[in-house]
C-alpha cells in the first residue's frame, strides 16, 4: 500500500468549511504541547487563553471591542487577497487613519458638535486610503510589488506617529509624555453599554460585514474581483480592468483600516499615543484566511482572534505567560489552515501497488 | 574628509550591510529556484535569538553561529513542507512564517532581554590587517563579515559555473521542463529553501552577536523585508546583491551619523524612515526599468508546483 | 469488440520473442475521473519507426510518459530488450537509451542552447567539449544549431532541434517523438523525416506519436492505434488506406461536413486596416500591417504555424489589447480600435479564445458564473450593479441544453467538465449571444470528434444568420472544411485572403513557412525550388 495524491477536479466544499475549525483544534493541541515544553501548566494556559474571557460580561464586551478592528480590516484584506492583491501594510494604514482622524480631533480641541466625529471618520478613511494609494499607484503604474511597499510604509507610518506625539502634537500639559491631548467629548465614540468599553464602532464593523457580503457575493464588482484573482486572462477577456481592481481593493482596505485606527484612538484610547495597535493590521491577515476570505467567516474568525488577545492578557496576569505567546499561537493557526488547504484541493488515498504477476521481480533501471 | 573619520564610517557601513547581505544572498538562491519566501524577517529573528542564547549559554561563537543558521533552516523547513510538499500559497505561508518567527523569538527571548554577551571577535588576518587604511577597513572584521562576502562569491560561482547551479536555475526558470527532463523539482527547491533559511538565520545571528550584541524583541526592524527588496534590486544577480547591501548599509549609517552628529535639521524619526523610503524608491526604479528586470526574474517565481505521479 | 481483435493482432507480435527493443504489456494508468490507458500493449523492434496514432485525448501522451519514466503505470509491465523493467524516472530512461522529444518543449527560455542541452544530460561535461559535440551532431543529422544562442531568440523549428540534439547526444536506442510536426511548416516536416529515417537506418527505434494520417503513411513501418485509452488496432500504414486508419482512430465514419454552397454575402461586418501592435512580452510577436475584411455570412480562416502572432491577433480583435487609432478596426462601420473587450462585445463582437482554462472560462467558477463572465452585458444579467441570479441560471441552462453539454448541472465547476464539453459550453455561450462578428481561436483543439463536428455545425449555422466569423486555427483540415476564404499569418504578418477552393495545400505550406505571396506563385510549381526554400 502506498499513498497516492491526486488533485481534485472540484474543490471539496465540506472540507472548505471544516478545515478552519479543524485548524483551531490543531492549534490548541500544538499550543498544549508548546506550553508544556515551556514549563507552563498547559490546561490552565489554554483555559485562560480560550475559555476564561467568555465567562463574564466584561470579557465578552472586550471581545467585541477587539474583534471590531480585526473584522473591518480582515474584510478589506480578504477582497484584496481574492484579487491577488497582497496588502500587508494595513497596520500602517491603520496608523495613518488614526493620525488623520486624531488630527481633526486635535484641531477642533475644545469644540463640541455632532459634526466632529463624522469629520474625523472622513479624515481617517482618507488617511488610510492615501497610505494605501502609494502601493496602488506604484503597482499599477510601475509594476512594483505591493507587498514590500505597503510593509515599508508601515515602518514609515510608525515613525511619523512617533514624531507627532513627541513633537508638534505633544500634550502641552502632559509632563513631556509622548502622547497628545485627550480628545474632547465630541471627538469620542459613544459607548453603547454603560460599564463596558463597547462603542459605536462595533456597529460599524457589523455593517461593513453585511455590505461586504452583498458586494462580494452578489454584485458584478465582487465578481470582477474574484475573476481578476482566479484568472487574470479571463478577466481581461470579460473586459474587467485589473488596474481598477488593484486600486479598489487597496483603497477599500486602506479606508477600512484607517477607520479602524480612528475607532481605537477615539474609542478605548481617547488620544494619540506612539503605540495604538497590538498588531491588528497583521493579525487581520490571519483573520482573513481563517474566515476563508468570506465576510461572515471573517466575523467569526475575528472573534476567535480577539479571544486570543484577551486570553493572552489573562494568562499573563494569571500565570506569567509572555504576551508573545499570542502571536505564536496566532501564526500557528495560520500554518495549520494553510496546511489543511491541501486536503481541500487534493485527494489523498491508499492504493495497492501495481499487481506484479511476473514470477521474476522486475528489475529496476537506475541512472 | 579625514581618513580617521572615513575609515570607521566605512567600517560601520560594512557591518550595517552584513546582515542584509547574508539574508539577501540566501533569498536570492531561493528565488532563483522559483520559490518566494517572505518569511526572511521571521527566520532572521529566530536566528538572532537562537544564536544569542547559544552564545549566552555556551560562550562559543562557533556554536552560536551554527545555532543561528540551524534555527533559520528549521523554520525554512517548516515553510518548505507547507509550500513544496503541500503546495500552499507562497505569499500567505511566507507571511505566516514571519508572524511565527516574531512570536517565537519574542517568547524564546523573554528571559534573555538585558543580558550582555561578548561580541563576536574581530579576526585579524596576519599581514593584511596591519596594512594602513586597507587593514582596518577590509581585514579587521569578524567571521560573519568575511563569510557574507565569501558566500556571495560562492553563490555566484555555484549558479553560473556548476551543474548544480544550472539545474537550480532551470528549476526556477521552468519547473515543468525541469520535471520532464527528470530533475526532482521539489527536492532541489527544498535544498534552496533550507539554504536560504540558514543564511537568514546567520543574518539574524550577526545582529545579535555582533551588530548590537544583545537581544531586543523585533531587533531586525524590517531588515528581512529589505533583504527581499535587495534581491529585486539586484535583478537576481549575486554581485549586485553585494552592491545593493552596501548601498543600504550606507543609507543606514548615514542616517545614524546624522542623528548622532547633533546638527538636527530634520527630526530623528524622519531619518529613521530613510532606509524604508529608500527601499521603495529603489524598487520603483528597478521595476520601471521594465523589460530587462522582468527578463531577469525567474519565470516560475512564486508559482506552486506539484508533479503528477 | 475491436479491442479484443486488435489485442490478438498485437499479441501475435509478441510471439516473435525477445528481439523486441521495447515491449509494453497490459499497461493501465488512471487519473481522477479518467482511465488514460487501459490494458495497452505495444512492441517496437530495433530500427523500426512505429506510429502511435490517436486523437487528442486518446492516451498517447500518458503512454509515452510512462515509457520515459515521468509517470508510473498502475498496472502492467514494461520490458526493455526482453527484461522486465521499472523505469522510475527519466534519468533511468535515458540510462537505458530512451530519448524523448516533447510536444511542449522542455526548454528554458532564458538560457543558451548549450545550457539547455547540458541540463538534460546526466553526466556533466566541459562546456567547450559539449559545444563541439553539439556542432558535430547537428552537422551529421542536418540540424543546424548555434550552441551559444539564447533560446528565446530562436524559432519554433530551431527549438525543436535542441530537443532532438539533446536526445541524439545520448546515442539513443529508442527515440520518442510526441507530435513533432504540429509546430512545423510542411517543408520543415520533410527535413525532420529525413533525419528520422537516417536514425532508423542506423538501428535506432523511433516511436512516432501523431494524429496526422498522411505523415504516418509517409514515415512509419507499423502503427498502433489508440482510442479512449485502449488499443483499437494495429496495422502497416504503408498498406492501409488513410480512411481505414481514420475510422479506427475516430471510432465511426465521420460524415463529411455538409458545406453549404456559398450564398450571396452581405455587407462587411469586420474590417481591419493596417493594424500594428507591438509585442507586449520580451518573447512575444508583434503584428505588422494586418488587414482583413469579413462579410456577413462568411467564415474567414486564418492559418499559421503556432506562435506566429495568432494570440496577438486574437487579443487585438477581441479588444483585450487595444490600439490608439480607432479606425484600424471597424465593427459594422463603427470605429472600435480603441475600445476594450466589453465595449466591443456591446457592439456585437464575441470571441472564443484558444485556452479554455483561465482565459475563456474560470475553472473554479460554476457554469452559471462562467455564463455571467462574458454574457452579463448582452444577456442583460445585471441590475443596478447586482447580478440577477435567476436570469444567469436561465442563460447557463439554455447553453447547456442547446449545445448538449454533459454536466451534472449549471452549478458544476467548469473544471469538472471534460475538454470537449467545456468547449461546447464556451462556444455555445458566445453563439447564443447572437454576435454580429465572432472571432474563434482553435475551436476544436483537444476536443473529441463528436464535439468538433457539433462545433463546426454551430459555426456554419451562425453564418446563415448573417454573422461574420473569423476562425484562427493550426488545423489546416479544419480550415479547409469550414472557411470561405483563408489567409496565413507568419511572424505577425497576414497574407491576403484567398478563396478556399482556389488554394492548394502546398501554397498554404509555403506561406506558413514565411515565403512571400509573390514568391509562392513562382515557387509553387517547380519541385526543386521548394526544397531549397528557407
Amino acid at each position: 500500500m502506498r499513498l497516492k495524491v491526486e488533485p481534485r477536479r472540484q474543490v471539496s466544499k465540506p472540507l472548505q468549511y471544516a478545515t478552519p475549525p479543524l485548524s483551531v483544534l490543531g492549534t490548541v493541541v500544538a499550543a498544549f504541547v508548546l506550553f508544556a515544553i515551556m514549563g507552563y501548566d498547559p490546561l490552565r494556559a489554554l483555559y485562560d487563553l480560550f475559555v476564561a474571557p467568555l465567562g463574564n460580561v466584561q470579557g465578552l464586551s472586550e471581545l467585541a471591542l477587539k474583534a471590531s478592528p480585526l473584522v473591518m480590516i480582515g474584510v478589506g484584506l480578504a477582497a484584496g487577497f481574492r484579487a491577488n492583491v497582497w496588502n500587508i501594510g494595513a497596520e500602517g494604514q491603520l496608523m495613518m487613519g488614526a493620525i488623520a482622524g486624531g488630527g481633526v480631533a486635535l484641531a477642533f480641541y475644545g469644540r463640541e458638535g455632532w459634526w466632529i466625529l463624522p469629520l474625523m471618520s472622513l479624515a481617517a478613511v482618507a488617511g488610510g486610503m492615501a497610505w494605501a494609494a502609494v502601493p496602488a499607484f506604484l503597482k499599477t503604474r510601475f509594476g512594483v510589488s505591493e507587498i514590500l511597499v505597503s510593509l515599508m510604509l508601515t515602518y514609515v507610518a510608525e515613525q511619523f506617529l512617533s514624531y507627532l506625539v513627541l513633537g508638534p502634537w505633544k500634550d502641552p500639559e502632559g509632563m513631556n509624555f509622548p502622547q497628545s491631548r485627550m480628545f474632547s467629548d465630541s471627538a469620542l465614540l459613544p459607548v453603547l453599554f454603560d460599564g463596558t468599553r463597547v462603542h459605536a464602532g462595533v456597529l460599524v464593523s457589523l455593517l461593513v460585514v453585511v455590505v461586504a457580503w452583498v458586494v462580494m457575493s452578489r454584485s458584478i464588482l465582487g465578481f470582477e474581483i474574484r475573476t481578476v484573482g482566479l484568472a487574470p486572462a479571463a478577466a481581461r477577456y470579460a473586459g474587467f480592468s485589473q488596474t481598477r481592481v488593484v486600486w479598489l481593493t487597496l483603497l477599500a482596505t486602506g479606508g477600512l483600516a484607517g477607520l479602524a485606527g480612528l475607532f481605537e484612538v477615539a474609542g478605548p484610547i481617547g488620544q494619540l499615543i506612539p503605540k495604538i495597535t497590538p498588531g491588528y493590521g497583521f493579525t487581520a491577515i490571519i483573520v482573513a484566511f481563517l474566515g476563508r476570505l468570506h465576510p461572515l467567516g471573517i466575523l467569526l474568525a475575528g472573534l476567535v482572534m480577539a479571544l486570543s488577545y484577551i486570553g493572552a492578557d489573562q494568562a499573563q496576569v494569571d500565570m506569567g505567560l509572555p504576551n508573545a505567546a499570542t502571536g505564536l499561537v496566532q501564526a500557528m493557526l495560520l500554518f495549520f489552515l494553510l496546511a489543511s488547504d491541501f486536503l481541500v484541493r487534493y485527494r489523498v488515498r491508499l492504493v495497492r501497488p501495481a499487481a506484479t504477476s511476473e514470477p521474476a521481480p522486475a528489475q529496476k533501471a537506475t541512472a | 574628509m579625514n581618513l580617521s573619520i572615513l575609515v570607521p564610517l566605512l567600517v560601520s557601513v560594512i557591518t550595517a550591510a552584513t546582515p542584509l547581505l547574508l539574508a539577501a544572498t540566501g533569498e536570492l538562491v531561493v528565488e532563483r529556484a522559483g520559490v518566494l519566501n517572505l518569511g526572511v524577517e521571521g527566520m532572521m529573528l529566530v536566528g538572532a535569538i537562537c544564536a544569542f542564547a547559544a552564545m549566552f549559554i555556551t560562550g562559543s561563537p562557533i556554536l552560536a553561529m551554527l545555532a543561528g543558521a540551524a534555527a533559520g533552516a528549521v523554520l525554512s523547513a517548516l515553510f518548505g513542507v507547507l509550500v513544496l510538499t503541500l503546495a500552499s500559497n507562497q505569499v500567505a505561508t511566507g507571511l505566516a512564517l514571519t508572524l511565527f518567527g516574531l512570536g517565537l523569538s519574542a517568547l524564546m527571548g523573554a528571559n534573555f532581554v538585558g543580558h550582555p554577551i561578548v561580541p563576536l571577535a574581530k579576526l585579524a588576518i596576519p599581514g593584511l590587517s596591519s596594512l594602513p587604511v586597507i587593514g582596518p577597513l577590509l581585514f579587521s572584521h569578524d567571521a560573519l563579515v568575511y563569510l557574507s562576502v565569501l558566500m556571495t562569491g560562492a553563490v555566484g560561482w555555484f549558479l553560473n559555473h556548476t551543474r548544480g547551479g544550472l539545474i537550480l536555475r532551470g528549476v526556477g526558470e521552468s519547473d515543468t521542463s525541469a520535471h520532464s527532463i527528470g530533475h526532482d523539482v521539489i527536492r532541489i527547491r527544498y535544498y534552496a529553501v533550507l539554504f536560504g533559511g540558514a543564511m537568514a538565520g546567520l543574518g539574524g545571528a550577526y545582529l545579535s552577536l555582533a551588530y548590537t550584541p544583545m537581544w531586543v524583541e523585533g531587533m531586525t526592524a524590517g531588515r528581512g523585508w529589505i533583504a527581499l527588496a535587495l534581491v529585486v534590486f539586484a535583478a537576481w544577480r549575486p554581485w549586485r546583491v553585494l552592491a545593493g547591501a552596501y548601498l543600504f548599509g550606507g543609507v543606514t549609517v548615514l542616517q545614524l551619523y546624522a542623528q548622532g552628529s547633533g546638527f538636527v535639521l530634520v527630526p530623528t524619526q524622519f531619518l529613521t524612515m530613510l532606509p524604508y523610503l529608500a527601499t521603495i524608491v529603489v524598487l520603483t526604479l528597478m521595476s520601471s526599468g521594465s523589460v530587462r528586470s522582468r527578463l531577469a526574474a525567474p519565470a516560475c517565481l512564486g508559482k506552486p508546483f506539484r508533479p503528477v505521479s | 469488440m475491436e479491442g479484443n481483435l486488435s489485442q490478438t493482432t498485437l499479441t501475435a507480435g509478441h510471439t516473435a520473442g525477445t528481439d523486441e527493443r521495447l515491449d509494453l504489456r497490459g499497461i493501465t494508468k488512471r487519473f481522477p475521473g479518467v482511465v488514460a490507458n487501459a490494458d495497452v500493449s505495444l512492441a517496437i523492434r530495433p530500427g523500426e519507426i512505429h506510429a502511435l496514432l490517436g486523437e487528442n485525448g486518446a492516451g498517447k501522451s500518458t503512454l509515452v510518459k510512462i515509457i520515459y519514466g515521468i509517470l508510473q503505470p498502475d498496472e502492467g509491465e514494461v520490458r526493455w530488450n526482453g527484461t522486465p523493467m521499472i523505469i522510475p524516472n527519466p534519468h533511468a530512461a535515458r540510462a537505458l537509451g530512451i530519448g524523448m522529444v516533447f510536444q511542449h518543449f522542455s526548454l528554458f527560455e532564458a538560457m543558451t542552447v548549450l545550457e539547455n542541452v547540458a541540463i538534460g544530460l546526466d553526466s556533466p561535461e566541459k562546456p567547450s567539449k559539449l559545444a563541439e559535440r553539439i556542432r558535430g551532431v547537428s552537422a551529421a543529422y542536418g540540424l543546424p544549431l548555434d550552441p551559444l544562442r539564447d533560446v528565446h531568440t530562436l524559432s519554433v523549428g530551431e527549438r525543436q532541434r535542441i530537443e532532438i540534439v539533446r536526445c541524439l547526444l545520448l546515442e539513443p536506442k529508442l527515440l520518442i517523438m510526441d507530435e513533432p510536426t504540429s509546430v512545423l511548416t510542411p517543408q520543415e516536416v520533410g527535413r525532420l523525416f529525413e533525419t528520422l529515417r537516417k536514425l532508423a537506418a542506423e538501428g535506432c527505434s523511433i516511436l512516432y506519436i501523431s494524429h496526422k494520417l498522411a505523415e504516418i503513411k509517409a514515415l512509419c513501418d507499423r502503427a498502433t492505434i489508440l482510442r479512449g485509452g485502449r488499443v483499437v488496432g494495429g496495422c502497416d500504414p504503408k498498406v492501409e488506406t488513410a480512411s481505414s486508419m481514420a475510422s479506427l482512430m475516430l471510432g465511426a465514419q465521420i460524415k463529411p461536413l455538409a458545406r453549404r454552397a456559398t450564398t450571396a454575402l452581405g455587407p462587411s461586418r469586420l474590417v481591419v486596416g493596417g493594424l500594428d501592435l507591438p509585442a507586449d512580452t520580451p518573447h512575444g510577436i508583434g503584428l505588422r500591417g494586418i488587414s482583413l475584411d469579413v462579410r456577413a455570412g462568411e467564415i474567414l480562416g486564418i492559418a499559421g504555424v503556432a506562435g506566429n502572432g495568432q494570440n496577438e491577433l486574437f487579443l487585438a480583435l477581441s479588444g483585450e489589447r487595444t490600439v490608439e487609432t480607432p479606425g484600424t478596426i471597424m465593427i459594422d462601420n463603427t470605429r472600435v480600435g480603441h475600445l476594450g473587450a466589453e465595449r466591443r462585445r456591446a457592439l456585437g463582437l464575441c470571441a472564443v479564445p484558444e485556452e479554455r482554462n483561465g482565459h475563456a472560462a474560470v475553472p473554479e467558477f460554476s457554469l452559471v458564473d462562467n455564463a455571467v463572465l462574458s454574457g452579463h452585458r448582452r444577456e442583460k444579467l445585471l441590475a443596478g450593479g447586482l447580478i440577477r441570479a435567476g436570469r444567469a441560471l436561465d442563460f447557463a441552462t439554455r447553453i447547456i441544453k442547446s449545445f448538449d453539454v454533459r454536466t451534472p448541472g449549471p452549478g458544476a465547476a467548469a473544471s469538472s467538465l471534460s475538454g470537449g464539453n467545456l468547449q461546447k459550453f464556451i462556444v455555445g455561450r458566445e453563439i447564443l449571444q447572437k454576435p454580429g462578428v465572432l472571432v474563434v481561436s482553435q475551436p476544436t483543439w483537444g476536443v473529441d470528434a463528436g464535439a468538433a463536428s457539433a462545433i463546426h455545425a454551430a459555426l456554419l449555422s451562425l453564418t446563415s444568420e448573417g454573422s461574420a466569423i473569423v476562425v484562427i486555427s493550426q488545423d489546416l483540415d479544419e480550415l479547409l472544411a469550414i472557411s470561405d476564404r483563408i489567409a496565413v499569418i507568419n511572424v505577425g504578418v497576414l497574407s491576403a485572403a484567398r478563396p478556399t477552393a482556389s488554394v492548394s495545400l502546398e501554397e498554404l505550406g509555403l506561406l506558413m513557412g514565411g515565403m512571400h505571396e509573390a514568391d509562392v506563385a513562382k515557387a509553387a510549381s517547380p519541385e526543386r525550388e521548394m526544397a531549397d526554400a528557407p
